[in-house]
Formats: structure tokens, C-alpha cells, sequence
């Protein structure tokens, strides 16, 4: 492939490649990414490639693996264009019908759709499905159309146009002023205005300049960033590209965790080829402009993600965060003006420069311009990457997107922005969803996390999971986080196993604010949110936790016990049999008792009773019956 | 180390020489390379790229990716992320640990098994998830863990 030299001969390829493609014949795309490829992606991908052979029908149909769909729930996922017929949970044993059915008789297979669960009807096309017809996928919806690793179907969607405008119509300042006047905000975390950002390191002393993106994203339970780099790798570097020449950077990095090998490679391959196509490297498209770019895997750190601590990484130092009294858009990498942005605040800037500032301004809110991507996960019905304009309520996205609540349970209360965000009650729930709103009830947006609660999770076990995650991942260089995440975890470990005392909360407190206000960096400074908002909103369950020794969730295995009814108990030796440490005894006649001295209550017992029966019991705050004398079972005729 | 390991770990040094801030980077090949990272590696990289065994040390024992003790045959990683975490990981963590008889971080004595935990996987609606050898097991219950870790020997 020749390099190209200029924007008329980008288009002049862009036109050959779609010249190529039919938009009418039919290409099975599959969805693979890391998601559908634990749910079995890469067989049915080895079954679709040997059955089109083995039906003859190589002629006639294309084979596309993509980047995530988002709707990891249903994975793997097919959708077959131009129609847009949409196949969830797809295994190998379904795809020679598909090729027979819907590809050669052009018949839609009924047991392959997604069936609404309010109205039982199926459904055929992709977009009419309530999880993506509530969406606006701006970012995100390329993924899905494209093969990762594939340049040629990302310049058909009209790929590095947004470059090839920047580098023939646009001084550097006129692309800064265009990205200041949208009003993008960072997207992973802090939501600082990017333009701005830009502007600080465009004017810092110095001749080398770095850009890099963010793609240690840390946050448990948010992958947006891993989906859009591995799905649509081109659409993150053509925006590293466009802000380079905005600030007057050279060389730039991508920092992206090691925990995404798919990720990892992808981006890899981009890098290649965009360098062989000529959009990095030398005089890009002729312009005159240089830009090289560098792929840093992250070796598991948490603290990595923070700007300053991530530019230590790079220089191959232990990752840990420095005071930042000197911006690092000004002394960065090597004490070079470095500019770090995340993943999807990248990708979102050929858009801003295609369509425009004011465009963009015309999506989402007062303060917070344009879509968000989320991650919607835990006990949420439609897990999955759902993208929506900025300002969508909590309870349009939990319910109309999320499809509501798993298992039938009550909605409890949403978790977003990670390990440093805090807890949403359900009495919040019309809240309209921006940085500032979050921000507001106490918890924030950070990278987009959104962990769905049901009346099953405890908030004292959740504030303790999240601190004890952060005592892990402190680096340990100031006192206040290192010390300060510790004593609390400590004094919530106390209180989850029945150790909890008077005073407890506002010990908790205390510590709480003082780490808060004296942390060296975000990790520290935003760590006691867990703990503030799950007590700000759920303190009577820290209440009963303390002072009854009772977890109403049930979750604190130390405040609970597991109790067979005898009322109820059938003996029907399930539990028994199943219990890994022997603690039920009973027979087949017999009603079941559990030894509460062998009880290591691991929950097997309650899971396995046939809901018929519901036996076991869970208690929480009260004693367990002792065991009743006759123990012979009585059956009931009939 | 047999003289084909030690000019294996030389070819990744080479792959290095010369360029700034590849410390975690090159760490991190020889990791996946050993499935560890032996003293004498960094003894050796020391020599090389003059670079102080203390600061490799303090890398490779800051970062979780990197281990300076052994690792067993499989690697099973159990994901800790919020959802998981909500949707019963502890309980699948605390069976395993039972099965297998170690702790996170942990490495059984027979080499079979390590056993660690990872923060998020980005697999959330397979959660709870368990991975062994890359191989990943979804919504799979404590109960069901023990058959999983049986076929692996």
C-alpha cells in the first residue's frame, strides 16, 4: 500500500473501497469482542467461516468479526446487514441454519431473536431492540459495523476525514478554539474541559510536546474505554493525531492495561497500519505535519490511571503520583508539557471536528455537552455498554435501557464512578445524569461505571469492598491514604463481622475527611466516598449492622446463619449432600439440621434447597432455634 | 537457568537496548516469556542496561502483572470487580481457596495451581468469573467451581 500524500487522495481511496462493496449484499457481523469471546465468540466464528464454504455461498456473503456491540448480556451476538436481522446467544450448532435459513431463503429464525419481555413480541432488527432503540451511539456505534482490524472499513464509514480537514482547512488554533467551543469534558473522570487542557500544554515552554491516551481504565466494573480501543482502534488515534497538531505535540503514547490483550493487539495493528497509509508518521497527508505514536502496556496498578502517576510509568519508573502544584500539561513526561486524555474523550474529537462544535453543544446538558458511554452492570437485567446524551435520567437508563432489575428483586441503589464515586438511593432516580448532577449527591462520573443494586447487597459490605480494593492499590507514598484507607477499612471490616461499636460512625467520619482533605493525589483525596455517600443515605444499615449485629441484606456472613425450618424441611438430602464441609446431618426420613460449630456459611444450602420447599432460612440479628427433638419426618399424603 | 533460557531473555534485553523507560515494558515479556521473573533475570538486566537491581525490584514488586516467585502450571484468576462482587465472587473466591488449599497470590505445592484475583475483567455480564488459562468460566456458581479446577492436571 502506498502511502498517502494528501486529503484528495484519501478520498480517491475511500471511493475505490466503497467501490467495492455492494451496501445490498449481506455480511454476517459478529460480535468479538472480549465479552462474546468468553461467551464462545471464536467458535461460532469457525463455524460461520467453514459453513459459507461448506454451502457454497463464499460469493454472496460477507464475514465481518467486529468490536463490541455493547449488549454483552445477549452475547454472542450476530446482526446481518442490510436489514439489520439481529441473532442473540448465538452457539456453533445455530449458524448452519442461519446460513441455510436466513442468508440463502431470506427467512428470519424466530428462536434467535430477542423476545421484549414486556410484550412477549420478538424482534428482528438490532435497532428496534429497547436496549439500543434508547441509545444515541455516536461514539460507540461504529464498533459494530467495523472489523478492528481493519483500516479499509474504517475509512468506508468516512474514517480520518476529521484529519484530513484539520491538516488542509485548519491552523492548529483554529481546531483548539473548535474543541474549546464544544466544551468537552474529560471522560475519565475528573471531567475537566479538554480544550482547555489542550490550550495549557499548546502553550507551555518547551519544544517537545507529548499526547497520550488513558486507557488504564481501572475502574471494576467499567470497560467502556477496552470496548471502543479494541473495537474502533482508528477512531481513538485519528483524535490523538488531530490533538497533537492542536497542541504542537510529535510523539504520543498509548498507555492501555495488559489485562486487554485484545485491546492491546488491536491497537497494535492500527498503529501499523495507519503508519503505513501515511497517517503517521512523516509530512502526514502531505501537510507537513510529523506524528509517531507509542503502545505502553500497564502492568496492574490502579494508582497508574492518575495523569502524573502514568507518566511515571511511562518513563519506566514505579507508577506513584507527585504533587501536582505544576500541572503535568506543563511538565509531564520527563518534565515535558504532556497532554493525557482518556480513551473516549479521543474518539469523541473527529466528531467534534466533522460536525461541529455546535452540534455538539446541541447534545446533553447545560454544563456536560455530548453522549457518555456506560457501563451498566451488576444486578441490572440488560448488562452491557449502553451510550447516551448527557442528562438522560438514572431511571430511563436502569429501566428503559437496563431492562430494570434482575430476578424480579427491588431496585436498592446505583453505584457509579468506580472505587472514588459514591452510591445513588432510589429516591434519586429521576435524576438526570451529568458531571455535575452526580457530583451533586455526593457521587461523580468518573470513567462511566454503573453498578445496579438490588435489596440483596448490603451498603456497609460495599463501602468495605471498595476500601478495601483502594488499601490494596494505595501506592503508599503519603500517610493520609496509605494510613487513613487502612483504619477505616479496619473499622468497617469490625463492623461487617460483628465487632462494630458505638461510635464507630463518627470515628469513620473523622478519618474519612481527613483523608480527603490531605491525600496527595484523586486516589486519596476521592477514596472516602464509599464510605461518606453509603452513609450519608444508608445509615440505618450501619445502625444495624452496629448495634443489632444484624446484616438485613444477609450478605455479612459473620452476622448470619443459615437454619433449616423443620416445618418446612422435606428431607430431601440435597443440601446435605452438597454441603462441602459435612456440617447437615439428617436422613432420608429425617429432618435436616445444620451444626452451627461446622457452618462455614458458604450459601450452598440456601441455593440449592428447591424453591418448593424454601427451608433453609438465612437469619440476621436473632438466634437460631435450637434443633427440634423429634427429627422423624412425617410425610403429607397427596 | 540452561544457556537456551538465558539467550532467549537476552534477545528480549536486545529487543530494549538503547531505548528510554522500557523497564516495565521489557519486565513485563519476560513475565509472560517465564510465567515469572527469576533473580537471575534481574541480575542479568542489571548487567546489560546498567540499570540498579534495586529499581527492577521495586517495579517488579510494585506491579501485579509481574511475579518474582515461581507460578504454577494454571493460573486461575478470580475477578473482584464490583459486579462480580455483588453478584457473589466472595463466595466463589472463599471455594476455591477451599478446593485448592492456598490463598490469592498463592501458588500450590505441587505447582498445579496459582491462584490470584483480579480487579475487573470487563466481563461483567458473565459474572461471576473465573479464568484459568485464559480459558474464561462465567456465571458459574461456588458450587460448580470444583468440577472446572478437576479437568485441569
Amino acid at each position: 500500500m502506498p502511502r498517502i500524500n494528501s486529503p484528495a487522495g484519501l478520498e480517491e481511496l475511500r471511493k475505490d473501497i466503497l467501490s467495492n462493496r455492494d451496501p445490498n449484499k449481506p455480511c454476517i457481523t459478529l460480535c468479538s469482542g472480549t465479552a462474546c469471546h468468553a461467551s464462545g465468540s471464536k467458535e461460532v466464528a469457525a463455524s460461520i467461516e467453514e459453513e459459507i464454504k461448506k454451502q457454497g455461498l463464499s460469493a454472496e456473503v460477507d464475514f465481518r468479526k467486529t468490536g463490541c456491540h455493547g449488549f454483552c448480556e445477549r452475547g454472542p451476538i450476530v446482526v446481518i446487514p442490510p436489514e439489520g436481522i439481529c441473532y442473540l446467544q448465538i452457539e456453533p450448532k445455530d449458524v448452519p441454519e442461519i446460513i441455510s435459513q436466513t442468508i440463502k431463503e431470506k427467512k428470519v429464525i424466530e428462536r434467535l431473536l430477542y423476545t421484549d419481555p414486556s410484550t412477549n413480541k420478538k424482534i428482528v432488527h438490532e435497532s428496534e431492540i429497547p436496549f439500543y432503540k434508547n441509545q444515541e451511539r455516536l461514539v460507540f456505534g461504529s464498533n459494530g459495523k467495523i472489523d478492528p482490524k481493519s483500516i479499509d472499513d474504517y475509512l468506508a464509514l468516512g474514517g480520518y476525514s476529521a484529519l484530513a480537514k484539520v491538516l488542509s482547512q485548519m491552523t492548529p488554533e483554529q481546531v483548539l478554539e473548535e474543541v474549546k467551543k464544544s466544551n468537552l469534558r474529560g471522560r475519565g473522570g475528573g471531567g475537566f474541559p479538554a480544550g482547555r487542557k489542550w490550550e495549557e500544554c499548546r502553550n507551555a515552554p518547551g519544544e517537545i510536546k507529548y499526547v497520550i491516551v488513558n486507557a488504564d481504565e481501572g475502574d471494576p466494573g467499567a470497560y467502556m474505554d477496552r470496548s471502543l480501543l479494541e473495537g474502533n482502534p482508528h477512531s481513538v488515534l485519528e483524535g490523538l493525531i488531530i490533538g497533537a497538531y492542536a497542541i504542537g505535540s510529535h510523539e504520543g503514547y498509548i498507555y492501555v492495561r495488559q489485562e486487554y490483550p485484545l485491546a492491546v493487539e488491536n491497537v497494535d495493528i492500527a498503529i501499523k497500519q495507519a503508519e503505513e497509509y501515511g497517517f503517521l508518521g512523516e509530512n502526514i497527508l502531505g501537510s507537513g505535519f510529523d506524528f509517531t505514536v507509542k503502545v505502553h502496556r500497564g502492568a496492574g496498578a490502579f494508582v497508574s490511571g492518575e495523569s502524573s502517576a502514568l507518566m511515571t510509568a511511562l518513563e519506566g519508573r514505579v507508577g506513584e503520583p507527585r504533587p501536582k502544584y505544576i500541572h503535568t500539561a506543563i511538565k509531564g513526561i520527563w518534565d515535558r508539557p504532556s497532554n493525557l486524555n482518556n480513551v473516549e474523550t479521543w474518539a469523541t474529537v473527529p466528531l467534534i471536528i466533522n460536525k461541529g462544535a455546535d452540534w455538539f453543544r446541541g447534545i446533553g446538558t447545560e454544563g456536560s455537552k455530548g453522549t457518555k458511554i456506560f457501563s451498566l452492570v451488576g444486578k441490572v437485567n440488560n448488562t452491557g455498554l449502553v451510550e447516551v446524551p448527557m442528562g438522560m435520567t438514572l431511571r430511563e437508563i436502569i429501566f428503559n435501557i437496563g431492562g430494570g432489575i434482575r430476578d424480579g428483586k427491588k431496585f436498592k441503589a446505583v453505584q457509579t464512578g468506580g472505587p472514588s464515586g459514591g452510591v445513588i438511593p432510589e429516591k434519586f432516580i429521576d435524576l438526570p445524569v451529568d458531571f455535575d448532577e452526580l457530583s451533586k449527591v455526593g457521587s461523580m462520573m468518573g470513567s462511566g461505571g454503573m453498578v445496579v443494586m438490588d435489596e440483596d447487597t448490603c451498603m456497609v459490605d460495599t463501602a468495605r469492598y471498595f476500601l478495601n480494593f483502594l488499601a490494596g492499590e494505595s501506592c503508599g507514598k503519603c500517610v493520609p491514604c496509605r494510613e487513613g484507607i487502612k483504619q477505616m477499612l479496619n473499622i468497617l471490616t469490625d463492623i461487617t463481622e460483628g465487632r462494630g461499636e458505638k461510635g464507630d460512625i463518627e470515628l469513620l467520619k473523622e478519618v474519612a475527611t481527613m483523608v480527603k482533605d490531605f491525600s496527595l493525589c484523586a486516589l486519596g483525596t476521592s477514596a472516602p466516598n464509599p464510605v461518606l455517600s453509603t452513609l450519608q443515605y444508608f445509615r440505618d444499615e450501619y445502625v444495624a449492622h452496629i448495634e443489632q449485629k444484624r446484616c438485613p441484606a444477609y450478605v455479612c456472613k459473620a452476622l448470619v446463619s443459615y437454619y433449616i425450618d423443620p416445618e418446612k424441611c422435606q428431607a430431601c438430602m440435597i443440601c446435605l449432600r452438597q454441603c462441602p464441609v459435612g456440617a447437615i446431618s439428617g436422613g432420608k426420613n429425617q429432618i435436616h439440621v445444620i451444626d452451627q460449630a461446622k457452618c462455614t456459611k458458604c450459601n450452598t444450602c440456601f441455593e440449592v434447597c428447591p424453591p418448593r420447599f424454601s427451608a433453609v432460612r438465612r437469619l440476621s440479628g436473632e438466634p437460631v432455634p435450637p434443633p427440634v427433638e423429634d427429627r422423624v419426618l412425617v410425610r403429607r399424603k397427596g | 537457568m540452561t544457556t537456551e533460557e538465558i539467550s532467549r531473555i537476552d534477545q528480549i534485553i536486545d529487543k530494549y537496548e538503547g531505548e528510554e523507560g522500557i523497564l516495565i515494558q521489557l519486565l513485563l515479556d519476560i513475565q509472560q516469556e517465564l510465567n515469572w521473573i527469576p533473580k537471575e533475570v534481574t541480575e542479568r538486566i542489571s548487567q546489560r542496561l546498567n540499570i540498579p537491581q534495586s529499581q527492577i525490584y521495586r517495579v517488579a514488586s510494585f506491579y501485579t502483572a509481574m511475579s518474582l516467585t515461581p507460578r504454577g502450571r494454571h493460573l486461575v484468576s478470580v475477578c473482584m470487580g464490583t459486579a462480580c462482587h455483588i453478584r457473589g465472587s466472595p463466595r466463589l473466591l472463599d471455594r476455591i481457596t477451599d478446593i485448592l488449599k492456598i490463598q490469592p497470590g498463592e501458588t500450590s505445592p505441587d505447582r498445579r495451581f496459582t491462584l490470584k484475583t483480579v480487579n475487573c475483567l470487563g466481563c461483567c455480564a458473565l459474572g461471576p468469573v473465573m479464568v484459568v488459562d485464559g480459558k474464561y468460566h462465567g456465571k458459574i456458581a461456588p458450587t460448580e467451581a470444583g468440577e472446572v479446577l478437576k479437568s485441569y492436571d
